[in-house]
């Protein structure tokens, strides 16, 4: 994305990546997935809070930034009692959703990381891959196809 | 002079109560549900997330249940709801070079690369009401066809290479914002551009037909014009580094317009830029032509009296909710201001019958002759 990025380290950016998933998952799925987990032994850091953020856009998509509107986003903070911290700021405004985000971060850092991202992770990834390739499938048949009348001046 | 005047409190009530009857209509017809209205008014949803100024379908849904679908009163409604949210911080800039595009269509070059697709439009369609739409029926659906891999760069880029468009450099600088300090002018282009994607569709439509119309000439050529998805980061502070926080609907307009030249600058062409959320084609194009209408003073052109050229009235008249706060306030009790001006009126009547009479009594009479 932009070039002022400082370099991530691969754990950095896997969380990142994860987070991602997490942020654009719909609330259903998401608590669908999480299911019947008993939520592991934690301490709330930051109860589920609803806000917003203000989007930015680039002046000719290249240039400078400008204000373009704000977008609604839950944030959440959670301990678990092995001291691993998990963070969530994830899009719309549910509590649960971002409640469960900050818990899947927090445990993606403990021994339970392949478990959750076989059962929660994987899944999101998956939905969120076929939901874009469906999109692009329909968009690639609007493609048009041009093709050049012959004119006759044989 | 202010006189409270108290009453009305039940007639107010009663016709809450009444308007809470009227929005629900004939309950032998099944009640919408917010999820209906978004799923199947996107556009209206569209409009109200970009005027409204915050990207959330679901709630833009709610307001348009809750207004009647009277747009600007859900505006209104949306823009009251964000001053509660407190802020977490802003984005980065969106990357719409990365956006999924469901369209992407160029009026200047037929043959880019990734093509002309043209999406879920209404452009060919022949306008003809559709009756099979008042029956129920099944479920349409789309064809589909193998996605390329293909990049879809922004069109601008190709004339970028030859060096023939005025480039657009980000200069690293924090956008004023009029969420948070009043509109003041002179606006640079950033605190334009704000104005503008919240501004009235109508208003900044009527504007940029001003532009195709004579006032202002600016012919303007869609470079491009895409609508897709694109993922938006924010630096979350306790990471020290950016996620994507989401997900959004854009609609993006670049247009291409002629440029002679200025002192400073060879002949080349410039840009209008034009950026909403969600689908909202009609409006980025206005908003790229007013945007570029706008720039006349930074080209060093002439600003030949036009309206779109005209920062003040352009900027201060395009936010439908200030207008109609100020519009609809006269129609509420003025009583008081009224008997004033009433008893002005009297007095002033009064002085001039006395003047009358008094003229008519000084008049020779001449008619006796």
């Amino acid at each position: 994305m932009s070039q002022n990025i400082p370099q991530l380290s691969p754990q950095e950016a896997q969380r990142k990546a994860w987070m991602g998933l997490l942020a654009k998952a719909p609330e259903a799925q998401l608590i669908a997935l999480w299911g019947e987990r008993p939520d592991p032994e934690h301490e709330v850091l930051r109860a589920p809070e609803l806000g917003s953020t203000m989007v930015r856009g680039r002046i000719g998509a290249t240039g400078n930034a400008f204000n373009l509107g704000e977008m609604t986003l839950t944030r959440c903070s959670v301990q678990l009692s092995g001291g691993a911290v998990g963070h969530a700021y994830v899009q719309g405004r549910s509590k649960e959703k971002a409640r469960i985000a900050a818990l899947v971060d927090a445990l993606m850092q403990t021994d339970a990381e392949d478990e959750i991202r076989a059962e929660i992770l994987s899944p999101l990834a998956a939905t969120q891959q076929a939901d874009k390739a469906a999109r692009a499938a329909k968009a690639a048949a609007t493609k048009v196809d041009f093709f050049t009348m012959a004119r006759g001046e044989d | 002079m202010y006189v409270a005047v108290k009453g009305g409190e039940k007639a107010i009530d009663a016709a809450h109560a009444w308007l809470a009857e009227e929005r629900r209509g004939d309950t032998s017809v099944a009640e919408l549900s917010i999820a209906q209205i978004r799923e199947q008014l996107a556009l209206a949803v569209n409009r109200v997330m970009a005027e409204g100024s915050l990207y959330d379908p679901d709630l833009a849904a709610l307001a348009i249940k809750q207004a009647r679908g009277d747009l600007i009163e859900a505006i209104f409604l949306i823009r009251a709801y964000r001053t509660t949210l407190p802020r977490f911080g802003a984005t980065l800039p969106v990357e719409t070079a990365e956006m999924a595009c469901d369209r992407r269509i160029s009026a200047t070059f037929k043959d880019a690369p990734g093509g002309q697709v043209l999406g879920p439009t209404f452009d060919y369609t022949h306008r003809l009401l559709d009756f099979k739409l008042a029956a129920e029926g099944e479920a349409p659906v789309a064809p589909t066809r193998e996605a390329s891999q293909e990049a879809t760069p922004h069109i601008t880029t190709f004339l970028k290479q030859e060096g023939v468009i005025q480039t657009e450099v980000d200069q690293g600088d924090t956008p004023r914002d009029l969420t948070r300090e009043p509109l003041e002018l002179p606006a640079d282009r950033a605190l334009r551009l704000q104005s503008l994607t919240r501004g009235d569709e109508g208003f900044v439509l009527g504007m940029a037909y001003s532009t195709q119309r004579g006032y202002a000439r600016n012919h303007a050529f869609v470079g491009e014009l895409r609508i897709g998805t694109c993922a938006v980061e924010m630096e979350i502070p306790e990471l020290g580094f950016a996620i994507e926080v989401g997900e959004l609907e854009l609609t993006e307009c670049e247009t291409v317009n002629q440029f002679t030249g200025s002192k400073t600058e060879p002949p080349q062409f410039t840009r209008g830029y034009g950026l909403v959320f969600g689908q909202s084609e009609r409006k980025s194009i206005s908003m790229a032509l007013v945007d570029r209408a706008l720039r006349w003073e930074e080209l060093g052109e002439d600003n030949m009296g036009a309206p779109a050229r005209d920062a003040e009235f352009v900027l201060y008249h395009a936010d439908n909710i200030q207008a109609t706060g100020f519009l609809e306030h006269i129609k509420l009790p003025h009583y008081v201001d009224f008997q004033s001006e009433l008893e002005l009126v009297r007095k002033l009547r009064a002085e001039a019958e006395e003047n009358l009479a008094s003229a008519a009594a000084n008049t020779v009479p001449e008619a006796a002759e």
